[in-house]
């Protein structure tokens, strides 16, 4: 068993990660606050222009003609991804969760034979990506120095994209975030930015026939690069918000169980004190009866 | 009621504006200024740099806007946005930031003939503000 003093140390060690793991939920509270505030205002601007698009795209009468932002460059061979984790841990499964969700879709996409190329956005998920995935990584951006995310780091974000489809040097890509949903759910999602997804345009809407000014495929060319920033600022808004809840939950499970633990401990410490006390009873007893 | 209609502004972090009680608006869209009033048809256009007039019962407000999407359709105007500053608000000191970001912007090397022409557009309409 270990010494009063080894477990009087033990406790106060326990103690004291509880205190960091309380301030630390206490912060990622107040920051979820705020971050899911700005997640929730972001949310019509993303949506309004999802929106459009699909009205745009629902009354381009040439498909043929359509920017390839949209429609895509016909093939479907190298697939980039874009995965969007936080820049610090200590937030329970919020990483794990995305990289999880990547790494089925990365097996599946090796196992068609199609090529790989992944682009890290934020520093934890490269750190856990290098490991298997070392010579697939193109690109990492880490906005360490940004304190919330800003519509600024999102369309930087969005241009590499954008250069790289130019180039050719992919024909579909997909991000990987977190959705948040409330403070302990948060859903890791897969979104295909390119080409777009409009399978989901409803027919009541074309009934409303806009005038366009200019031409439709010009607002198209110049609206889409505009929207794959604004998905991934998105992306990176819902992100922000998960990882404050994941890590507020996260926190408050730590804290619980240090407070699980000290009691633990101090059930033992009292024992163990109790004993020595009673031990050395005995000793100054059976030494009296024994002069 | 009668010639009155909503109009939304919404940037990428929130939504910067709205109001329902609009009689006309005027924004500059891409091909020229274009006037808004009720019951307009249904359009999709973008903005080019300018200035946004919005005039209700209540007075009249101006926006100075880089780029953005209007959407008119059933009397609900959206305007779409990243870069959007109310001129009541904006300091002296403000426009000359904006401008100098426009010069530099325009006299890069190798910058294709629409992005200097809207970065030009950018200096002329922050120039005429002072």
């Amino acid at each position: 068993m270990a010494s009063l003093d080894d477990l009087k140390k033990r406790i106060t060690s326990v103690k004291s990660t509880q205190k960091i793991t309380k301030a630390m939920k206490m912060v990622a509270a107040a920051k979820l606050k705020r971050a899911q505030e700005s997640a929730e205002k972001g949310r019509p601007y993303s949506q309004k222009m999802n929106d459009i698009i699909l009205n745009l795209s629902s009354s381009i009468s040439n498909k043929d003609n359509a920017p390839k932002l949209l429609s895509g460059n016909g093939k479907e061979k190298v697939h980039l991804c874009v995965v969007i984790t936080s820049d610090r841990g200590l937030c329970g499964g919020f990483n794990s969760n995305i990289i999880k969700k990547a790494k089925s879709y990365f097996s599946k996409i090796i196992s068609e034979n199609k090529e790989l190329k992944i682009i890290t956005v934020g520093s934890k998920g490269h750190d856990q990506l290098k490991r298997i995935y070392v010579d697939k990584i193109i690109e990492n951006i880490s906005f360490k120095n940004s304190k919330n995310a800003n519509y600024f780091d999102a369309e930087k974000v969005g241009k590499t994209i954008i250069e790289r489809f130019e180039k050719e040097e992919f024909d579909i890509c997909t991000i990987f975030y977190n959705q948040f949903k409330n403070v302990i759910t948060q859903l890791p999602q897969a979104q295909q930015i390119i080409p777009l997804n409009t399978e989901n345009v409803n027919d009541s809407e074309s009934e409303n026939s806009y005038d366009f000014e200019p031409e439709e495929d010009e607002i198209l060319g110049n609206l889409l690069p505009k929207n794959i920033s604004t998905q991934i600022f998105k992306a990176m808004l819902e992100n922000s918000a998960s990882e404050q809840g994941a890590r507020m939950s996260a926190m408050d499970n730590a804290t619980r169980n240090a407070g699980e633990m000290v009691d633990k401990l101090t059930i033992e410490y009292n024992r163990s004190r109790q004993a020595a006390i009673t031990k050395e009873l005995i000793e100054i007893i059976s030494g009296a009866e024994s002069l | 009621m009668g010639e009155e209609f909503k109009i939304e502004i919404i940037n990428p972090e929130k939504s910067f504006f709205s109001k329902d009680n609009i009689i006309e608006v005027v924004i500059p869209a891409f091909e020229g200024e274009m006037g808004i009033l009720k019951d307009h048809i249904s359009i999709i256009s973008f903005l080019r740099p300018g200035i946004i007039t919005i005039y209700s019962k209540s007075g009249e407000e101006k926006f100075y806007v880089e780029d953005g999407i209007v959407e008119f359709t059933n009397n609900n105007l959206s305007i779409l946005t990243s870069s959007i500053f109310n001129l009541d608000d904006m300091e002296k000191q403000k426009v000359q930031d904006l401008i100098k970001v426009a010069e530099e912007e325009s006299s890069k090397p190798g910058i294709s003939d629409q992005l200097k022409y809207l970065s030009e557009k950018k200096i002329e309409v922050l120039r005429n503000l002072n």
